[in-house]
Formats: structure tokens, C-alpha cells, sequence
């Protein structure tokens, strides 16, 4: 029986389908059966960054609602064998995803996969609540900046009352994946610490994304950065915050800031 | 550069990180309950209205969020009845 996690975020923009796709892939190549479900629906992004775009035929609408069979609307991955992607529509209809729906599309997915990773959209509509709606984990994308941490205050407000888990008396486990970390902004105090934003949202920490040029270049290939440059510090970031999903015990280490002496005296920007 | 800013000004983390926990702890207090300013505003012209009659749109609401302590200011103009007496 596989594991629902749902990558989600009260604030737009932080990175939710970046990490959904790092986190799934590394979870993949280290050797799991994994699907990525695109929930964002109307605004279906997870399929570029995947680079799966011109394979779409069918989405998970079309599941939803009949139009299609589960295994039509599976798009493999061309590079890692046990790594799947559920697109999500374009349709503008907001309510085209019911919650029977989705349990009827998530109960066989979590039969043959070990991980079903859901793409929640940003914010606290019917959408992004019909995402975590099944999840057994949540993987919290926090930027270290105030609107992004207060809005993740309010997902986990609803994480901990409109989940299943929730309304069975049980608990959605919960992880912060702190992304764009800037080590030297944090060093010179006009960045929040990590520390900070875990004592605020008191919730344990997944992993550090550094800021990095890795992702964007990753993301304008149509590939998971842990796959198109593994050895980049964001990647390996990621890997391990993958394996710590996995539940093993990899220590946590800050990313440091890599700029010398004399570049710090300089003023020059680490790249 | 870094050396003069430490000279220059206050770092800007700590400040988010207060402003964080104190808006936080507020939000996380009301989050279940329906909106608590404008319940008060409804009641609270109910009851003056059974007395006074007060134009709706002469009505200002303004919450300030403290840390220990937080003000609700409601300013409802009132006709002045005196004032009014004499135009007549």
C-alpha cells in the first residue's frame, strides 16, 4: 500500500511543482514506484516541468469524469522506468474534480505505486483542499520570506481540519521544505533562519533548497533537476530530502555559503 | 560592503520573525471562529441603533494588533440631536 503525500503551499510561486518533480523523481531513481498527480487544474504546469508536454492525451478530468480509463491518462517517464505523471486539464471549469472523483482515481494509484506525489495548487480553495484531501503526508514549500511563511500557517491550520486523516482523528504528517535559501542573506541576518521558520510553524524540517541557477535551467529542459544535474547543490538537496521522506535518517546540513574572504570584502555575488 | 552594512542598519530578520509570531499567533486564535470584527460592528450597532438612529455609511472600523494588547475602535457619527433641535 503506497503513501499519499501532497506538495502544497498557501503562497504561489515557491516552488511546489519544481519540488514535486525533484522530490518525485529522486524518490524514483532511488528505486520507488512513483506517480505525480497534477491537481492544479486549469493551470497545468507539472507536465512542462517534466518535460512530458506533447505526450498528453488524456488528464486527470478525463479520469474524473469517465471520459478515460486510469492507465490511458499515465504518462511514463522517457527516463526513469517506475516514474509516472497524471496530467492535469486545462479546463476552466474549477469544479470539474469531485471529491469521489479523486478518491476513485487515488485508492487504485496507492494499490501499485509505493508513492502518489500530488501537486496541490497554491492557495486555500476548493482545489487545493481537494489535493491534500487523502494525504497521508504533506510536504509544506515555504520560501523564507513573511507572506510565504504566514500563508503556510494557514495550510497547515487546514491539513490539520479538512483531511481525511483529520477527520478520522488521525494526523497528516507533516514536513517543511524550505526552497531559494540564501545562506549568505541568512548570514547577514536580512534573511529568516531556518530556525526561525520552524520555531514559527513548529514543524519539522525535510530540507533546505538552496537558491540556484540548477533550477531554472532544469526546469527550461523539461527535466527534474536531481536528473539533469544530480551533482548541483539544489539537487542533492533534494535527493536527500527524498530520502528522508523515505523515512531514513539523513543528517541535515545547512548550505553554506561558498564565497571566500576575499570575495566577501569584494562584495561579489556568489553564483 | 557586508562590513559597513553591519554598521549601517539593523538586520531585517529578526524583525520579520517578530512580526511573523505575533500576526500568527492572532490568526491561529481566530482561524474557526467567523469574522470576530464584524460580528462585533453588527451587534454593536444593534444596540445603538435602538437608541440612535446612525447613518451606516458614518461608520468606521478599525482593528490595531498589538502584542500584549490589541484596540478595536469603532467611531459611529451620531447626529446631534441639539444641533438638529435648532435647525428646526
Amino acid at each position: 500500500m503506497g503513501k499519499v503525500v501532497v506538495v502544497t503551499s498557501g503562497k504561489g510561486g515557491v516552488g511546489k511543482t519544481t519540488s514535486t518533480a525533484a522530490l518525485g523523481a529522486a524518490l524514483a531513481q532511488a528505486g520507488k514506484k512513483v506517480v505525480l498527480i497534477d491537481f492544479d487544474v486549469g493551470l497545468r504546469n507539472l507536465d512542462l516541468v517534466m518535460g512530458a508536454e506533447r505526450r498528453v492525451v488524456f488528464d486527470l478530468v478525463n479520469v474524473v469524469q469517465g471520459q478515460a480509463k486510469l492507465t490511458q491518462a499515465l504518462i511514463r517517464d522517457k527516463r526513469i522506468a517506475s516514474l509516472y505523471l497524471l496530467p492535469a486539464s486545462q479546463t476552466r471549469d474549477k469544479d470539474a474534480l469531485t471529491e469521489e472523483g479523486v478518491a476513485e482515481v487515488i485508492a487504485p494509484l496507492k494499490e501499485t505505486f509505493d508513492y502518489v506525489l500530488c501537486d496541490s495548487p497554491a492557495g486555500i480553495e476548493r482545489g487545493a483542499q481537494l489535493a491534500m484531501r487523502f494525504a497521508d503526508d504533506a510536504v509544506i514549500v515555504t520560501n523564507p520570506e513573511v507572506s510565504s511563511v504566514r500563508d503556510s500557517d494557514r495550510i497547515i491550520g487546514l491539513l490539520d481540519s479538512r483531511t481525511l486523516k483529520a477527520e478520522r482523528g488521525e494526523s497528516v504528517t507533516k514536513h517543511i521544505l524550505v526552497t531559494r535559501y540564501d545562506a549568505a542573506r541568512a548570514a547577514r541576518g536580512d534573511m529568516l533562519r531556518i530556525d526561525d521558520v520552524l520555531e514559527i510553524l513548529s514543524t519539522p524540517l525535510l530540507g533546505i533548497i538552496p537558491e540556484s541557477q540548477a533550477v531554472l535551467r532544469a526546469s527550461n529542459l523539461g527535466s527534474p533537476v536531481t536528473l539533469n544535474e544530480p551533482g548541483n547543490a539544489a539537487a542533492r538537496a533534494y535527493i536527500e530530502a527524498a530520502r528522508r521522506l523515505d523515512g531514513e535518517h539523513v543528517p541535515m546540513a545547512l548550505p553554506t555559503d561558498k564565497r571566500g574572504l576575499l570575495d566577501r570584502l569584494l562584495g561579489r555575488r556568489a553564483a | 560592503m557586508t562590513l559597513f552594512d553591519l554598521f549601517r542598519r539593523r538586520s531585517s530578520a529578526p524583525v520579520a520573525r517578530e512580526r511573523l509570531q505575533v500576526l500568527l499567533a492572532y490568526e491561529r486564535k481566530s482561524r474557526n471562529q467567523p469574522d470576530l470584527v464584524a460580528v462585533l460592528r453588527e451587534e454593536i450597532m444593534a444596540v445603538i441603533t435602538r437608541h440612535v438612529q446612525v447613518d451606516q455609511d458614518h461608520v468606521q472600523v478599525t482593528m490595531e494588533r498589538g502584542e500584549t494588547m490589541s484596540t478595536l475602535e469603532i467611531d459611529i457619527q451620531i447626529p446631534n440631536a441639539g444641533a438638529m433641535a435648532a435647525a428646526l
